[in-house]
């Protein structure tokens, strides 16, 4: 069935780009594997008839967060290594506190997988209700964004200029002084 | 027909990887690079979610949090230009003094 | 053969006519710019391989393929080799969403027409466009992994410029978007069709001249082309992000540029010259995607005069352009457009 076949395989770039992700020395690679990662997701909102979201996801994600992200990993040409000088050891297998962060994630998978499993509706189609074509279109979706959503909508313009000017504030050289 | 179990598993899976990576690294641009993928696996959350009671909320709360993503991406990194400008490392530990 | 079969085999051969077209775009546009070049600099340009120079893109492509291929050592290796073709990749697959001609039967052929362009996607004006942002990836890494300080600074540009001119660009395509009431570039170009007053074809250039204006400008500026090619400029920076590469990963750039060029016009033509449309006779034949070449011929001749015509600018002009005029006056277009349109529907 290519439908669970595509969907195994993104879901599966997805996972293991992740996973890479945080087992990463370099940042440069991180951030290129979470773009990868960011890629695989857009493929699965195709699947789940939300093209305009997988298109927002890149074009936003990929297209302009991760270009700041890689901005700024050039602009400081952060060493690559975490940690102290003698601390040789790759950064997830470092003792101590890291043994309580991997306890706590494995509980968070726990915990999530058992609240799944309790779910009723989970194992019903995800695409069994509703119009496609409604769903699908940018059309309904700009409908409801500023009909029912208007004012989140107008709120998030402010907390983007709010983070602008924090932005612009933080990162500028104290000339002044 | 893919359950929507499944997707809801893969979004639990990437919020833990996100967690893990937020808990285990020390690496300021590493760790904001963990949330994005925590925000990321809430997003998928709400699209499968919205597809499957079949209806457009879901994508367009969807959008909110991409807005916000990229606001504290801009913040954030302009936090660690900052704290790199005075301490000239990325590790979070290199920060334990409230004043210098 | 039966009409599904064969449907399916017209279907693979126009991706692979746009394919073949690309490829060979890349290689006319080199010979066309020294060509173009030279008449402007009052001399010949390349004249001596094959009738008027005609083999001269040939003879390139084999003298950088038996180049050697050398990598510094202090690069890094995977990133190194991974940027060249990011951005080739990137410029092959942004063609994909960009129709090039109308729903053609060949003559009578199929029974119900086919749809000239690789893929027809509902939301193709965002795919392309998402698509030609990941090209900024390719110029970046290749900065940055060659471990050269002219290298860095040209893709540290690079990715300023590519972000500061996408917000203008993307403005200027939603006021069309807009107008067309559609995300799909078929779509835009068939509410394109027919003439004003017989005369004038209902081209979108003409209801929206300032979007025509701001929309070449930033695509000029993000297929990184003179006047704006900071990434590259040699008299800056050596040879900016490709400085350490050469032989086949060098020639992997020039092309991944010219066929942005391509995809840059060709949408342009989509947009605001009404594709395919424009002259009603060969529109009838189904031969519309010969006018839709011309255009888009026009337009990159124009990318190559403007080229060898205007200085480049300075670093921190680009900067001051692009957020001091070239955004506000795509947002007050935008606003123009609206309030027009709900004017005029009212």
């Amino acid at each position: 069935m290519p439908e669970t076949l595509l969907f195994s395989l993104f879901s599966g770039i997805a996972i293991v780009a992740s996973a890479l992700v945080i087992g990463q020395r370099n940042p440069m690679y991180s951030i290129m594997l979470l773009i990868t990662s960011f890629g695989a997701l857009s493929a699965l909102y195709i699947q789940l008839d939300a093209p305009f979201v997988a298109m927002a996801q890149i074009i936003v994600y990929a297209g302009a967060i991760m270009v700041l992200f890689l901005f700024v990993v050039m602009l400081l040409n952060a060493p690559q290594e975490d940690g102290a000088e003698w601390d040789r050891a790759h950064p997830l297998r470092r003792p101590g506190v890291s043994r309580l962060g991997a306890l706590l994630a494995g509980l968070l998978i726990v915990q999530l997988v058992w609240a799944l499993m309790r779910a009723t509706d989970a194992s019903t189609a995800v695409n069994a209700s509703g119009d496609v074509a409604a769903i699908s279109s940018v059309r309904s979706v700009g409908r409801v964004l500023f009909t029912n959503y208007v004012f989140a909508f107008e709120a998030t313009s402010i907390l983007i200029l709010v983070a602008m000017v924090g932005a612009v504030v933080l990162a500028a050289r104290e000339s002044g002084r | 027909m893919i359950p929507l179990g499944h997707y809801l598993i893969v979004s639990a899976i990437l919020f833990a990887i996100g967690t893990a990576g937020v808990f285990l690294r020390k690496n300021l641009i590493t760790i904001l690079l963990s949330i994005e993928i925590m925000l990321n696996a809430v997003n998928l959350t709400f699209v499968a979610f919205g597809r499957a009671q079949g209806n457009v909320d879901g994508q367009i709360i969807t959008f909110f949090v991409m807005t916000v993503a990229a606001a504290e991406a801009a913040v954030g990194l302009a936090i660690v230009i900052g704290l790199f400008r005075h301490r000239e490392s990325l590790n979070p530990d290199a920060f334990t003094s409230l004043k210098w | 053969m039966d009409q599904a079969t064969l449907r399916f085999v017209i279907q693979l051969l126009i991706i692979g006519f746009t394919f073949f077209m690309l490829i060979n775009a890349s290689a006319l546009l080199v010979l066309a710019e020294r060509k173009i070049m030279g008449f402007m600099q009052q001399r010949y340009g390349p004249y001596l391989v094959g009738p008027h120079g005609l083999l001269q893109p040939l003879a390139d492509i084999v003298k950088l393929l038996f180049k050697e291929e050398l990598r510094p050592k202090a690069a890094d290796k995977w990133l190194f080799t991974l940027a060249p073709i990011i951005s080739v990749t990137a410029a092959f697959a942004a063609f994909a969403a960009v129709p090039w001609g109308a729903e053609t039967t060949f003559f009578g052929l199929l029974d119900t027409p086919v749809k000239l362009g690789v893929a027809d996607v509902n939301v193709a004006v965002l795919v392309v466009f998402a698509i030609t942002s990941m090209g900024v990836y390719g110029i970046v890494l290749a900065g940055w992994s060659s471990n050269n300080k002219y290298s860095l600074l040209g893709g540290l540009r690079s990715s300023a410029q590519m972000i500061s001119y996408e917000l203008a660009y993307a403005t200027a395509l939603a006021s069309v978007i807009m107008l067309a009431g559609s995300l799909s570039l078929r779509e835009v170009v068939d509410a394109q069709d027919g003439f004003w007053f017989r005369v004038i074809p209902r081209w979108y250039l003409f209801l929206q001249p300032i979007g025509f204006i701001i929309y070449a400008i930033a695509g000029v500026a993000e297929t990184n082309r003179a006047p704006f090619d900071f990434p590259e400029a040699e008299q800056e920076l050596v040879g900016g992000y490709n400085t350490e590469y050469s032989s086949v990963r060098f020639a992997l750039f020039p092309q991944a540029e010219y066929i942005n060029m391509t995809t840059m016009s060709a949408v342009a033509t989509d947009l605001y010259l009404g594709g395919w449309h424009g002259v009603p006779f060969l529109d009838r034949l189904g031969l519309g995607w010969m006018v839709f070449l011309v255009k888009v011929g026009v337009i990159l001749f124009t990318y190559i005069w403007v080229r060898w015509t205007v200085p480049r600018y300075r670093y921190d002009q680009l900067m001051q352009f692009g957020w001091k005029w070239l955004f506000p006056a795509a947002v007050v277009n935008l606003i123009a457009t609206a309030a027009l349109i709900l004017y005029f529907n009212a």
